[in-house]
């Protein structure tokens, strides 16, 4: 019977130690991705902020006061919610956190009257309000690990036209953010109406811009630009911290299978010696039993008369 | 003296250097030229090639497919969401693409994507220089 728990322990670290190896693999990847993510991140900066100096320059000269896409709306009854997360599982709490935090605010909206609107990114959002039959607007997936500008001007396409028609009146955007390698946060960010307040303050007074053909028409060519680059932001930044907390739960994961495999040797250990054990004393006694009977008289094995 | 040339895409900075003439086109179709110095001047940019004049007078074309071009004195920046240095252009797929958009023209003349298309292969050849 010792023997057979032996090899039982023995199959267990085996598939514990091949587990181990996994997870440390995808351990190192997601480390590697981490570092490609914020390079991705940081080379997204220049744009972003060249169309926010440039939309400033145009606020500066006056521009926009009539753009949709900056007009704050006097009652909102919709309110649209993009929810960024990951594609795949096996990285900690990163899925739940933003589904969690989107959940609220849906309820928030609810409670305040207002009717909700949903658009997911990632596969793993997108499972989870399909199977908990909540309807969504637009859901896209299949890029969250390495998120392209297309990507964004897809999810951007879907919210504006129906900002634009009115049919939403407001639009936000839940995702993490990668603030460092230590620290990510969900975060929920107003995308439409475009939140200007960011802009006035950082207004310098600059020398005055010649236009071509005038500050209005490049503004609404520009402001739809705009709203596309922060969603491509929210995607990086989003990706960045998917692969943050990927190696950290996977590093987790390493961390406990070799604790486990401690554990399970240290346990399949005492019972290979218990069985040892068991067998030398079977010997022993066997051996003593044998000696008992040759030193005696055959007569003992007659039966008393 | 030469300005600097920074050519941006959401994604990375694209091209930077130095040059001395940068020429683009704006959406109200007229063609506009830069030289160090220029008054401030902000403008959104056709589908069309921006030419870029480098210091030794070698010239960069870039297909630039939309976009924003912002120029104070001693530089030009342009934002765009799609743009392709020469070597990035598939010529094949251009001229297939224009090939295409020509067909779907002569069936219908204002087809707008078609024409839209067009105007990008016809930049895109322009640039790779085919």
């Amino acid at each position: 019977m010792a023997g057979g728990q032996e090899r039982i322990l023995r199959r267990r670290i085996k598939s514990v130690q091949s587990t181990k190896k996994i997870t440390r693999a995808m351990e190192l990847i997601a480390a590697s991705r981490i570092v490609k993510a914020q390079a991705r991140v940081v080379a997204a900066q220049p744009y972003a902020d060249g169309i926010t100096g440039v939309v400033r320059d145009l606020a500066a000269a006056g521009a926009g006061s009539s753009s949709p896409l900056l007009a704050v709306r006097d009652s909102v009854s919709t309110v649209a919610h993009i929810a960024i997360a990951a594609d795949r599982g096996l990285c900690g709490g990163y899925n739940s956190t933003v589904v969690r935090t989107t959940e609220v605010e849906m309820r928030a909206a609810s409670a305040a009257g207002q009717r909700n609107a949903l658009v997911t990114s990632g596969r793993k959002p997108e499972s989870y309000f399909r199977f908990r039959e909540i309807p969504m607007d637009g859901s896209f997936a299949g890029y969250s690990d390495a998120p392209t500008y297309e990507n964004a001007r897809d999810i951007a396409a879907v919210v504006s036209r129906r900002f634009l028609d009115g049919d939403i009146d407001k639009v936000q955007l839940i995702y993490t953010k990668f603030l460092s390698a230590g620290r990510q946060e969900v975060v929920i960010e107003q995308l439409m109406p475009l939140d200007t307040s960011e802009l006035a303050s950082g207004a310098k007074q600059q020398a005055d811009y010649e236009f071509e053909p005038n500050p209005d028409t490049i503004l609404d060519a520009l402001l739809p630009r705009y709203a596309e680059a922060k969603i491509y932001a929210a995607l990086l930044n989003a990706a960045a911290s998917e692969h943050a907390f990927r190696q950290r739960a996977m590093k987790a994961a390493t961390d406990n299978a070799d604790e486990l495999i401690r554990t399970l040797s240290r346990i399949m250990n005492r019972a290979r010696q218990d069985s040892i054990t068991t067998e030398i004393m079977e010997i022993v006694g066997g051996a003593a039993a044998m000696a008992d009977g040759a030193g005696s008289d055959d007569d003992d094995f007659l039966p008393a008369h | 003296m030469p300005f600097t040339v920074q050519l941006v895409s959401p994604e990375k900075v694209l091209y930077e250097g130095e040059a001395s003439y940068v020429s683009a086109r704006t959406i109200g179709g007229g063609d506009i030229g830069f030289e160090p110095g220029h008054a401030p001047f902000l403008a959104a940019l056709q589908t069309w090639p921006v030419r870029v004049l480098g210091t030794d007078s070698s010239e960069l074309k870039i297909a630039c497919h939309g976009g924003f071009v912002q120029v104070d004195g001693a530089k030009v920046v342009i934002l765009s969401d799609v743009a392709e240095l020469a070597a990035d252009i598939d010529v094949d797929r251009a001229t297939m693409a224009k090939r295409n958009a020509e067909a779907a023209l002569s069936n219908n003349a204002d087809d707008v994507d078609a024409k839209a298309a067009l105007a990008r292969a016809v930049t895109r050849l322009e640039v790779a220089g085919a």
